[in-house]
């Protein structure tokens, strides 16, 4: 656990930087690999731009709308560099809002621009697994199993390592995909969110600190079941509408032997 | 055989979905592997390591005894500028919830900071709740601090709610900290 890195007198957050890196490289590679997707890096860039920014004001926004007696306290706290008063949700939600009103006014169809981000968020994922090994975080249950690691006063399942492995494993089996468009639109970011919620669903078995739903069952499990469902469900109807099209002739369909042309 | 393949896929489909509520039902955690009864470690969710230290006057402090009262732990040294820029904060946060029961400790890293230095900056900000010189730098260790100021929010049951590394904290994020503990309180 390395939660902070000493540089001279600056104490440098590893979790953060580890982050930054993850999505540095996943945005390098992205911009290599969606020119074939039709979307230009550089909206990619201003996209992730938009992103940021809205999700910083909208994590802070949602975080004083859920605590407004404290800001009325202390009105200029909406302003101070405090991590601690962002509302992670609030920002996801208003980030997406904000990207699909720009990428609807740049004229960017949604699913193309999904697969493009893909490898951004394939690398990004394997990069939540270190980052959550530097913290210490989504620590997992006690283990005897010799592959435990000492953390917290026990040894325990390292699912931070689970989970970065999990994610690297995914990224393996996409890599090649990254660069090639194929139909169904959408179908690459699609496998990619029920690889990872598959994963999740899986690693979060060995996790000491689920946060619990009725009957024990773990919060976060039933949510990765549920987009594991959705994923599938709307792959499925992708896959069906394509070959639907291709049986009434679409002379797009790259699946057709000659025999059935 | 065309027919036969999206039935065989949807087959497929169904019963990764079938595997993943079968594995969701098996692990879920049932009363025996809940987490109960935690070694003290300094993260959330585990019991706050206890610890015994003198105030400025000599006074000791145990962590043991403030049991059943919500406590924001704050470890500090008088040359570290966000700490200093977060005491004000902390000294407004602990004058508005002194009363409902909230206890301030600041934990000071006298073992790389200069005695006279703390002494001056607390009665230079008129801070008034108290200061603990961890002299020998062992609670420091137990809480595993890597860089200061290092927060931690510990509820009335001695477990620890939230550890918010680096600051300066606003006094809003403090604020809203303390009355999720004090929500705690019985």
């Amino acid at each position: 656990m390395f939660p902070t890195l000493p540089i001279g007198p600056l104490s440098i957050q590893t979790p953060g930087l580890l982050l930054l890196i993850g999505v540095f490289l996943g945005l390098n590679l992205a911009e290599r690999r969606a020119a074939p997707r039709g979307v230009p890096a550089d909206r990619l860039y201003s996209l992730v731009f938009v992103m940021f920014l809205s999700g910083l004001a909208g994590a802070r926004l949602s975080f004083a709308a859920q605590h407004p007696a404290a800001f009325r306290a202390a009105p200029l706290s909406l302003f101070a560099l405090d991590p601690a008063l962002l509302d992670p949700f609030g920002g996801l939600a208003t980030a997406a809002l904000a990207a699909l009103i720009a990428g609807r006014r740049w004229g960017l169809a949604l699913w193309p621009t999904l697969d493009a981000f893909t490898p951004a968020l394939a690398v990004t994922a394997v990069f939540i697994g270190l980052a959550n090994l530097a913290s210490g975080k989504a620590f997992g249950a006690p283990t005897s199993l010799p592959w435990g690691i000492p953390l917290w006063g026990e040894s325990r399942h390292p699912t931070q390592v689970y989970q970065a492995l999990g994610s690297a494993i995914i990224l393996a089996i996409l890599w090649k995909r990254f660069g090639r468009p194929a139909p169904p639109e959408g179908g690459l970011f699609l496998q990619f969110a029920a690889l990872t919620a598959g994963l999740i669903l899986f690693v979060e078995a060995f996790r000491g600190d689920s946060r619990l739903l009725f009957g024990g069952l773990r919060q976060t499990q039933v949510i990765a079941w549920i987009a594991l469902a959705l994923c599938l469900g709307l792959l499925e109807r992708k896959r069906s509408r394509l070959a639907a099209e291709a049986g009434a002739g679409d002379p797009l369909s790259e699946n057709r032997s000659p025999q059935q042309q | 055989m065309i027919s036969a393949q999206p039935f065989f896929r949807r087959a497929l489909l169904i019963g990764i979905l079938l595997l993943g509520l079968g594995w969701t039902f098996f692990s879920r955690v049932t009363t025996e592997n809940a987490a109960e009864g935690r070694a003290p470690a300094p993260q959330a969710g585990f019991p706050a390591p206890a610890f015994e230290l003198t105030d400025l006057d000599g006074r000791l402090v145990s962590l043991t005894d403030l049991r059943g009262r919500p406590v924001i732990l704050n470890f500090w040294a008088s040359w570290c500028a966000p700490c200093r820029a977060e005491m004000p904060a902390l000294q407004a946060v602990a004058d508005e919830y002194a009363e409902r029961g909230l206890v301030i400790l600041a934990v000071n890293a006298a073992f790389q900071d200069r005695a006279e230095d703390a002494v001056a900056f607390v009665a230079q900000n008129g801070l008034t709740f108290p200061i603990l010189l961890d002299r020998d730098g062992q609670v420091n260790r137990r809480y595993q601090v890597h860089s200061l100021p290092t927060t931690f929010f510990i509820g009335p049951d001695g477990l620890i709610r939230e550890v918010v590394i680096g600051g300066p904290m606003s006094s809003a994020s403090l604020r809203v900290r303390a009355e999720s503990l004090l929500e705690s309180v019985p």
